[in-house]
């Protein structure tokens, strides 16, 4: 058997910027932001009052009323997101379609229905056991993202989920590709999302001083690499890609986005929270992609940075990309979505996969917004402020979570 | 309270709680077959029972109700019993 291998063929996406790809996509080649006063609740008893909210999120208009109120808004946002990327990819599945028997599915979240959890639980002190929903697990787990997409699309082949908290949803790329490159399936349907905008998790990532209180400035909050970050902004939101095999693509005529080149991983092994200085498990997974790949860093022609505006994160990855990249990590465009979308959490993987996508498609990088300042530890080219026209044929992101999960993908124009 | 009242009690719950279309409920229909409402939903259904009326409904009386009517019926006898 030649090898499989993976090419895009289909995108979805509900975020801050917009309720669709192309509007997304639009706002984000305009350098806007999405932050703003929470709005979800009450915040002014917080640390950080603000976060990049997906704004007049209407489920059903994805998801049957019925069905829609039974769901977290972490499941409603990957199943609309999941539904425009099907739709996008033209694939669909009749109930006993023998071929949906080689379709899956590989979702990721960092926390899952964090909103459910947190419901759940002042249901329950406030009013006892016996008024605990008989949903409330099912609104909580993470998987059921992946579960309710496979019940709703007919998608019969492997179905699974990876918790990697914000390195998630690149993960389940990573582990969607593979899975069509070892032949268990030819169609996988991959992303994730988070809906972490409830006071719990507000109250939690503040508690650990990694996010930003720059509360009287929502749209200058979130500003990676710049000198005076202070910490991550909230984000909320789903994206979603069809992978699939090439040549099962090629056969049915369908439009090619991009190749899945390369999946690199790595543990930094170092600390919960922090990255271990120097970078170094972060450029073991960019080598480790490369190395998938088949490919030197000189050939990579954007790095969508994880890039989460904390002090921590942006000097260390700096680091690790000229670890990595050597000479080539100057004249290399960088630059981090969440400047924009805030962090999506276990989400961000999944959507920053897409901008590498869109930027492979229309030869052009968004920007890095809020870029103002330089901080001597962070000096390559951000990309600051514009978005600019580049060549891109291959294009990198990374993911990093909390544990010291390292997600490389790197992504390839198709020939 | 009368029947009437608790009829359309009964129909506001099932379509604000359980999110059914109000023109699919009759009282002769059935909660599983013609509404769709499966054993999560049975559970959110008496929650929302004991909720709205004050009455509290057991597991092995609850599981002899089939229809819309017949859980009309349940809801009448605890509030005159």
């Amino acid at each position: 058997m030649t090898s499989r291998r993976v090419v895009v063929t289909g995108l979805g996406t509900v975020n801050p910027l917009g309720p669709d790809v192309e509007s997304f996509w639009g706002a984000a080649l305009a350098g806007r932001s999405g932050v703003g006063q929470i709005t979800a609740f009450d915040a002014s008893g917080m640390r950080a009052t603000i976060a990049a909210e997906v704004p007049d999120f209407d489920p059903e208009q994805y998801i049957e009323r019925k069905e829609a109120r039974r769901l977290d808004r972490y499941d409603q946002f990957f199943w609309a997101a999941t539904h425009q990327a099907l739709e996008d990819s033209g694939i669909a599945y009749e109930e006993d379609d023998p071929a949906a028997l080689r379709a899956g599915v590989v979702v990721g979240s960092g926390i899952g229905g964090m909103i459910s959890f947190q419901e759940g639980i002042d249901t329950m002190r406030r009013r006892g056991p016996d008024r605990v929903s008989p949903l409330a697990i099912t609104q909580i787990i993470s998987n059921m993202a992946a579960g309710l997409v496979s019940i709703r699309y007919h998608l019969y082949g492997p179905n699974t989920c990876t918790v990697t908290a914000c390195a998630a949803s690149a993960n389940a790329i990573g582990d969607a590709a593979e899975i069509i490159k070892r032949g268990a399936a030819d169609v996988m349907v991959a992303g994730g999302g988070e809906a972490p905008v409830c006071e719990f998790a507000v109250a939690g990532f503040s508690q650990a001083r990694a996010i930003s209180t720059r509360n009287d400035d929502p749209a200058h909050a979130s500003r990676p690499f710049d000198l005076d970050r202070d910490g991550f902004v909230m984000g909320e939101g789903a994206a979603t890609l069809i992978l699939e095999e090439r040549e099962h693509a090629l056969a049915r005529g369908a439009k090619i986005y991009a190749e899945v080149a390369g999946y690199g991983m790595s543990a930094d092994g170092y600390h919960i929270t922090l990255p271990r200085p120097g970078g170094g498990g972060a450029a073991r997974a960019m080598q480790n992609a490369l190395d998938d790949a088949g490919l030197q860093a000189g050939d990579v022609d954007y790095i969508n940075a994880h890039g989460t505006s904390t002090q921590a994160n942006d000097s260390t990855e700096t680091a690790a990309i000229k670890t990595v990249f050597g000479d080539a990590a100057y004249s290399t465009p960088v630059s981090s979505t969440k400047s924009m979308t805030g962090h999506l959490l276990g989400g961000a993987g999944a959507l920053e996969s897409l901008v590498c996508i869109l930027a492979i498609r229309d030869g052009i990088v968004p920007p890095t917004i809020n870029y103002e300042t330089p901080d001597p530890a962070c000096d390559l080219d951000y990309v600051p402020n514009e978005a600019r026209a580049v060549a891109v044929r291959n294009a990198m992101t990374n993911s990093f979570g909390f544990g010291g999960h390292n997600v490389s993908l790197i992504f390839k124009a198709h020939e | 309270m009368e029947r009437p009242e608790v009829e359309a009690k009964m129909t506001d719950l099932l379509v604000d709680e359980l999110g059914i279309d109000r023109g699919k409920i009759t009282m002769g229909a059935r909660f599983e077959e013609d509404l769709e409402v499966d054993s999560l939903g049975v559970v959110e259904l008496l929650m929302a029972l004991e909720d709205t009326f004050g009455v509290a409904i057991p597991d092995e009386e609850a599981e002899a109700i089939g229809t819309v009517g017949q859980a009309v019926e349940v809801v009448l006898q605890k509030l005159e019993g």
